[in-house]
């Protein structure tokens, strides 16, 4: 427990750090109001809003811990979207859909799973193939138009309250629990970063990487869904040109705003879902404090520029090395150690 | 005689491109003008010319997602110093060239001290120049400059009255000049030696930090001189222009025979790869019945045949030896 959580504990302060930024410059950004049932507040909207990208962010930590990418992700949220929504919009119930854009999400997992596992194609290659043909599947099943319906229950996932919070709320940190609690309870989690650290070597020792890559492109499928079906279920409406668009960036930037390394193995769920919510508090913060949108990306850019800094490999190991030089030269001036 | 197995993509590509262009023709006999041939390669000159830049960083077994902000960047770049100052547009041409050619070499330099990724080294800097971009303005600012004109209306009138304008010509040259670099300097050898692995290019002598950076500068370069024509081509500069350019240039680098993993590939199957995804644009154009995601899910269906295609050849050449 205490490793864990010493694990995410850059996150924490670095999210911890960017709050009080954003209240020094809006102060009310930490009140919570409780008013007809429901909390409501800038926080319990970053929390909401976070959702997809957070979602998102939980299926490419395991794609990329196996040293993989998922560029399709935005995609497979607009083609579960358009799903549902041809499925409410042809007389079906809130149940059926979903069943029918969580059964998209998956088929779509399987597709990229097998050409990364079986057919052997890069994994960033790959997902470029269903990144840029699926937003014209998506756009076939809707036939080009913003398919809007009007369903109650289905839009109670995307804008209902339970319990106070909103329930996309309740999707992602419920499907970050579980994905956590399956991966670090069962040995799974540690099959995964076998993988990715060295896939022949893995499956020399008896791990079956074949069935486990197609397993976790998979599951990059099922949570790209859930978020296609937050998206969908906030509008009232599936836009295939738009729903999702860029947001596998932006889940790619919460994984490794995670410390979990574009290179495979070692990787944290929670400290992924925690660079969401970071993500997600610059984009909100940004706004309430009154910057111009403009910065959002320039200040975005400057963030992934630290990280890459502080994960380098490089500069660990030069960092290594000084240390160690350091160490058999005890007489080395303090002066000489910085340069 | 033989064929070197190394140019199957290339042959395939190009066969594809005329297989294609012959089924157009019997549809629509009009295709086969120097009108519609001029048009296509107006109309993806800018794509064409990124995509030789983007051709060498995949060459190189790397990749460069901050093509696309810079070609946004580009035109909102002109198009600001144009209005706020007196400048020539020759000056603000090599001003901006200037500029991209360092924030690529600059990716690249992070890229090689840091050892990260160039996915997301890239990525950075692709949120860096959207974001520059938005800070110079947010609206489309329109060019209005009596040498904009004349660059504009610069063509070559073709038998058939198919007009080869100035940015077509423009991208001809690119690829010509990524040909050369690519195929014929020790600069090119270099790349392809990187692509083929870093470690045995360094045991060949490959000077890798400064391959690394030339590569990520000569692609920055190419996005500079696509901004330049996107800027001629729609006459303004725009900072949410060509979303998405890179995945796109990417495609038809891959489509145009290059090996995704690096090391093996032609300049020349780009020019094709690019040709090809515009010929698809215009038969839908043509047809007028069909719709434009038809466009994305053909390009889609066409990278995959490709892909499978080379894994298959990676797997015969690896048998062979």
């Amino acid at each position: 427990m205490k490793r864990s959580f010493r694990r995410v504990l850059p996150q924490l302060l670095t999210l911890a750090a960017l709050m009080a930024l954003v209240t020094l410059f809006f102060p009310q950004f930490l009140s919570i109001d409780y008013a007809g049932g429901r909390l409501s507040g800038p926080v319990i909207d970053v929390l909401k809003r976070g959702a997809p990208v957070a979602l998102l962010a939980v299926g490419m930590t395991l794609v990329i811990a196996t040293r993989g990418i998922d560029l399709s992700v935005g995609t497979i949220m607009a083609i579960s979207g358009a799903v549902a929504a041809w499925a409410l919009s042809s007389g079906w119930g809130a149940g059926p859909a979903v069943i029918l854009a969580v059964g998209a999400g998956l088929v779509c997992g399987l597709w990229n799973g097998c050409l990364v596992a079986i057919v052997g194609i890069q994994p960033i290659v790959a997902t470029l193939i269903l990144m840029t043909s699926g937003r014209g599947i998506a756009q076939l099943i809707t036939e080009g138009r913003i398919l809007t319906f009007d369903a109650e229950p289905f839009a109670w996932l995307g804008s209902g309250i339970l319990l106070g919070l909103p329930v996309p709320v309740f999707i992602w940190v419920l499907t970050a629990v579980g994905v956590a609690a399956l991966m670090r309870r069962t040995a799974l989690g540690l099959l995964v970063e076998s993988i990715g650290i060295n896939r022949s070597a893995s499956a020399l020792a008896g791990v079956n990487a074949t069935v486990l890559l197609i397993a976790v492109y998979m599951a990059s499928g099922l949570c790209a869904a859930l978020a296609g079906i937050i998206a969908t279920a906030d509008i009232r409406g599936a836009d295939a040109n738009n729903a999702g668009l860029w947001l596998e960036l932006d889940a790619i930037l919460a994984v490794v705003i995670g410390g979990t390394s574009l290179l495979g193995g070692r990787f944290s769920v929670a400290a992924s879902v925690l660079g969401a919510m970071i993500i997600q508090t610059i984009d909100t913060g940004i706004l309430l404090a009154g910057f111009p949108s403009e910065y959002n990306l320039v200040i975005k850019a400057g963030l992934v520029l630290m990280i890459l800094l502080i994960q380098s490999p490089n500069l660990v190991g030069h960092w290594h090395f000084l240390r160690h030089s350091l160490r058999r030269d005890p007489d080395a001036s303090p002066r000489g150690a910085k340069s | 005689m033989t064929i070197n197995p190394r140019l199957y993509p290339l042959l395939a590509t190009i066969g594809i491109f005329i297989a294609a262009y012959i089924v157009c023709w019997i549809q629509f006999p009009y295709m086969l003008s120097t009108r519609v041939a001029g048009n296509l390669l107006t109309d993806n000159a800018y794509l064409g010319i990124v995509a030789v830049g983007m051709t060498l960083v995949i060459l190189s077994g790397g990749i460069d997602l901050s093509v696309g902000s810079v070609i946004a960047f580009s035109g909102v770049f002109i198009a600001v110093l144009l209005r706020e100052t007196g400048l020539h547009p020759l000056v603000v041409f090599v001003l901006l060239l200037g500029v991209t050619t360092a924030f690529g070499a600059a990716m690249g330099g992070v890229i090689h001290v840091l050892g990260m990724p160039a996915f997301i080294v890239t990525l950075a800097g692709m949120f860096l120049a959207r974001g520059a971009s938005y800070m110079l303005t947010i609206d489309s600012v329109p060019i209005q400059h009596p040498f904009y004109e004349l660059l504009k209306d610069a063509y070559w009138l073709m038998p058939g009255k198919g007009r080869l304008t100035l940015i077509g010509i423009v991208m001809l040259l690119s690829v010509a000049v990524g040909a050369v670099v690519a195929h014929r300097t020790r600069f090119g050898a270099s790349v392809f030696a990187l692509g083929g692995g870093e470690r045995t290019a360094r045991l060949m002598g490959v000077r890798v930090g400064a391959t690394t950076v030339g590569i990520y500068a000569f692609s920055g370069f190419m996005a500079g001189v696509s901004g330049i024509v996107f800027s001629i081509y729609t006459g303004s500069g725009y900072p949410l222009a060509t979303v998405g350019t890179e995945l796109t240039a990417i495609a038809a680098v891959v489509i145009g025979g290059t090996l995704l993993t690096g090391g093996a590939g032609y300049v020349l199957g780009t020019l094709f790869g690019v040709l090809t995804m515009g010929l698809i644009q215009t038969y839908i154009v043509f047809d007028g019945s069909l719709s434009s995601w038809w466009t994305k899910i053909v390009i889609g269906i066409l990278l995959l045949l490709f892909i499978l295609l080379q894994r298959g050849l990676v797997r015969a050449t690896a048998v062979r030896a």
